[in-house]
């Protein structure tokens, strides 16, 4: 059986590795955008200098060869599901016995007046990347970002440390608040605009201008203002990419449509990460996940569903993290912008403002429902435990420090949170169940 | 070295202004290069005081001013934008012209007596003769070409001590540990020498113990420290207790790193005037392979050679004639002189810092081997929170490829690491910390099954 993947990101080379595990099927990757699979959650570290694309590749090329896993490079025109055959751009062919349709996504663009200039663009893929580099490769004196999200931040930092002035348009009241809680939406806020960047909250975009060569010169934004600029970073979200199976009859709606299996509407096809959609939302889950874990997770279960093993995506808790400028951000369980009717909330901030800790939790029954931790890491499976055990609020405060991640020697937050805890609810006070920090050194956790 | 590679061609950015303050700091720190290169010319012979005053105030002054340059007015963080694009941290010419430099000094001052004769001059009377009030007053002994070196080593300890944990100014762990690397440099390994040099004419380095110390139980050794009374007995004792019976008790419960990330002299060096460099090490699985052999079968020949030398002695050298010490002359030779002195710095800018502690140091052989199979140690990854960046292995000093770990959710337990906590601090999704617990290797099968985890390699 030749069974075709087309994309090597995270989630088509998840299924290759584990079909490759599990069977001796012959295996082909496709992709258009590089010759290996590389993580280009770091495509802002090869533009910031901290890494070269070659360290952005988890596998050395003799990883290929050795697992007998075929790279083919090429765009995938259209697929023929008659045939059972994939038609290149260069129109050749090459048939398959099952489908992974792996394609990922790409930047949107909302149809603004000059979204198609030179100087515009989106970050996701490597072409991303290097259009970055070409359109700053004789420097800048000011780049627009449009959209207030994570890649957004991320490609504010990048232009950041090669010095070149960043203004910021977010349309929301503060960043990512349609993400965060007012609380850490504010925190984050600041620390943005603490490193330097313009920040325009409540700011859209209305129209990119450009001169005679087609070359951006500057935007409009929604409150009339025009700002100079060289570079439009547009970063209000990616979408499925699936513009080539438009003439196919696969299903599609915002992206490939999918059962709980990965499986398609067509016989042998099956589609997983950034470019699919559940028919279905799992609870506290979205339709399009498009987070690197759960590429993984749904590139296994589409590997599993395509050797014949009845396997169903369960992507359990919600967890996700990242790093805003110099703030790391981890959350497990769920943690709305708003809490949701029956929720109450616990909240901590750290004197200097880099820190916070918040918990989200049931009123009735103090049932733990999410964490959001800004400063502090935590370890993903103690709290993935006490969900499960469904641990109330009190037992999550007080062990907090069973939960701590951070390196060794760092400055302990947990009594001053207990501390914070106490102070608001005297009738409910607890205490820190901690070992000694010598007792720690010499047996660990 | 590094491959033609697409897209650091791309990402030349415009040439990085120094600031004022680094601009100063440089500048001051050229003054102290000036007054050393003159006074080794010999300028300094008749008043060797002040310029070696001028040349250790500017070499502290330039580096603690350009430190505070290069980071004072960031925000606290990770600090390491364009160092792929630098010209010394990235093979570039800097790094070249910078290695032969300091590889071509370590040959002059490693065979003086050779150069002597050949050329038939010496090369380092006017460096002696700079460092000669410096060692009278420490020592109440004249200078020799080693208590120079010992002297700028500790100078480039301390200066580049000072500017890593200011980089790192967020993180404990390598505030504490650095200090510690600094203290041990300056305390044990110049401070305590010299002064003992001064009292009893004899310069112990207590914190080096076979196998690195090498001929530490060399017959010649304990003999010579048999003639000296108590003191020898106790230095006898102290290495033999520190190879023996600590090294294996410190480091099951806290890794190798209690040493070589934090006491060591060359991993001092390396932590320190080697941090612009740590992301050159190899991280192939073909430099995995050769780190083992070549490590390992150092290790092997120290130990023969001790073994043989001890036997031999105690048949009177009657055993081997003079073979075991024709032997013991050929390690002193290339391990000692040309693979840790040599290569081990002169080499930093282009194969990184950790060269001899990662492919020679059989001290870290002998630790890595308790580490790999019997220690508390390791490096914990923190469930599904990986998104395979590549910070950790770029940044490991060791060549050891992090990412291959942390992303499977595997613990990392490897001989070879050093518990520098760099790859932690990296880490941009908080997924790795340095840990001393219960000695299993746990993987997250809670999230991913166990299936997943098991990688093809």
């Amino acid at each position: 059986m030749h069974i075709v993947i087309i994309g090597n990101g995270i989630t088509g080379i998840t299924a290759a590795r584990t079909i490759r595990k599990h069977s001796d099927h012959e295996i082909t990757v496709v992709s258009g955008e590089t010759d290996y699979f590389f993580s280009r959650t770091a495509l802002m570290y090869i533009y910031m200098g901290h890494m070269q694309f070659k360290d952005t590749q988890p596998y050395e090329p003799w990883f290929w060869t050795k697992n007998r896993i075929n790279l083919k490079r090429a765009w995938v025109k259209t697929i023929d599901t008659q045939n059972k055959q994939l038609l290149f751009s260069n129109d050749d062919r090459m048939p398959y016995d099952k489908l992974l349709i792996a394609s990922g996504a790409k930047p949107n663009k909302f149809g603004w007046p000059g979204q198609d200039l030179i100087g515009v663009q989106g970050l996701y893929s490597y072409q991303d990347l290097e259009e970055l580099e070409k359109n700053t490769a004789n420097g800048i004196n000011r780049a627009v970002i449009v959209g207030g999200g994570l890649i957004g931040m991320e490609m504010a930092e990048m232009l950041h440390s090669r010095h070149y002035p960043v203004t910021f348009l977010v349309r929301e009241s503060s960043y990512w608040n349609n993400i965060l809680p007012e609380q850490e939406s504010q925190l984050i806020t600041r620390h943005i605009r603490e490193h330097g960047f313009d920040l325009r909250l409540n700011e859209t975009l209305k129209e990119i201008k450009g001169d005679a060569n087609g070359k951006v010169t500057s935007i409009i934004t929604g409150s009339g203002e025009e700002i100079a600029c060289q570079v439009v970073g547009l970063t209000a979200g990616v979408s499925p990419n699936i513009a080539f199976l438009k003439d196919t009859e696969i299903k599609t709606d915002k992206g490939v449509v999918i059962n709980q299996h990965m499986h398609t509407n067509v016989e042998d096809i099956y589609a997983a990460g950034d470019c699919a959609q559940f028919q279905h939302a799992l609870p506290d889950r979205r339709v399009i996940e498009q987070v690197w874990y759960t590429g993984k997770l749904q590139g296994e279960a589409a590997a599993f569903n395509m050797l014949g093993h009845d396997k169903m995506y369960e992507p359990g808790f919600w967890f996700n993290s990242a790093k805003f400028l110099d703030i790391e951000y981890q959350t497990y369980g769920t943690v709305l912008n708003t809490l949701r009717e029956g929720e109450t909330e616990f909240y901590w901030e750290s004197d200097d403002h880099q820190k916070c800790v918040h918990v989200v939790y049931r009123e009735s029954d103090h049932l733990f429902i999410g964490i959001n931790v800004f400063g502090i890491r935590m370890r993903h499976e103690i709290f993935n435990r006490w969900l499960l055990e469904k641990q109330k609020v009190e037992h999550i405060i007080s062990h907090l420090s069973a939960a701590n991640f951070d390196p060794e020697f760092f400055k302990p937050f947990e009594q001053e949170i207990i501390n914070a805890w106490n102070n608001q609810y005297p009738a409910n006070t607890i205490q820190l169940k901690a070992k000694s920090a010598f007792t720690k050194l010499i047996f660990g956790n | 070295m590094s491959q033609a590679n697409n897209s650091l061609s791309l990402s030349n950015p415009h040439p990085a202004n120094f600031n004022a303050k680094q601009k100063t700091g440089l500048a001051i720190t050229g003054l102290g290069l000036l007054a050393f290169f003159m006074a080794w010319a010999g300028a300094a012979n008749q008043q060797p005081l002040i310029f070696l005053i001028i040349t250790l105030v500017c070499f502290f002054g330039g580096g603690i001013l350009f430190t505070i340059g290069s980071y004072g007015h960031l925000p606290k963080g990770i600090k390491n934008n364009r160092t792929m694009f630098t010209s010394i941290s990235s093979r570039g010419a800097l790094a070249w012209i910078s290695g032969v430099v300091i590889t071509g000094f370590y040959i002059l001052l490693y065979w003086r007596d050779f150069w002597k004769e050949l050329f038939g001059a010496d090369l380092f009377i006017g460096l002696v003769n700079l460092f000669n009030p410096l060692s009278l007053l420490l020592r109440n002994t004249k200078a020799d070409q080693w208590f120079v070196y010992g002297t700028l080593y500790t100078v480039a300890v301390l200066v580049m001590g000072f500017k890593f944990i200011y980089k790192y100014r967020h993180n404990r762990y390598q505030q504490i540990r650095t200090t510690s690397v600094m203290f041990f440099q300056l305390g044990f390994a110049w401070l305590l020498p010299g002064i003992m040099k001064a009292l009893y004419n004899y310069e112990p380095y207590l914190t080096y113990f076979w196998p690195l110390d090498y001929d530490a139980i060399f017959p010649t050794t304990l003999s010579y420290f048999q003639t000296q009374g108590a003191f020898g007995m106790f230095f006898i004792f102290w290495g033999l207790v520190m190879t023996f019976v600590a090294t294996p008790l410190l480091t099951y419960f806290f890794g190798k790193r209690w040493y070589c990330s934090w006491v060591c002299g060359c991993g001092g060096l390396a932590e320190t005037a080697g941090d612009p460099f740590r992301h050159l090490s190899d991280k192939s699985m073909k430099a995995w392979k050769i780190e083992r052999w070549l490590i390992h079968s150092v290790l092997a020949a120290i130990i023969i050679i001790t073994v043989l030398l001890l036997v031999d002695n105690g048949f009177k050298n009657n055993l081997l004639g003079g073979a075991a010490k024709d032997i013991a002359k050929g390690y002193s030779f290339v391990i000692g002189m040309v693979f840790s002195g040599v290569v081990g710095v002169g080499f930093y800018p282009i194969m990184g810092s950790r060269v001899w502690c990662r492919f020679g140091c059989p001290m870290a052989a002998y630790m890595g081997l308790i580490q790999r199979f019997k220690s508390r140690f390791r490096i914990t990854t923190n469930g599904a929170q990986c998104i395979s960046c590549g910070n950790c292995s770029t940044y490991c000093e060791m060549g050891i490829d992090v990412r291959a770990y942390a992303q499977k959710g595997q613990n990392i337990v490897r001989a070879s690491c050093v518990g520098c906590g760099v790859c932690s601090a990296v880490c941009p999704r908080g997924v790795l910390k340095l840990e001393n617990g219960p000695d299993n290797t746990k993987r997250t099968e809670f999230l991913f099954t166990s299936e997943d985890l098991k990688i093809l390699s």
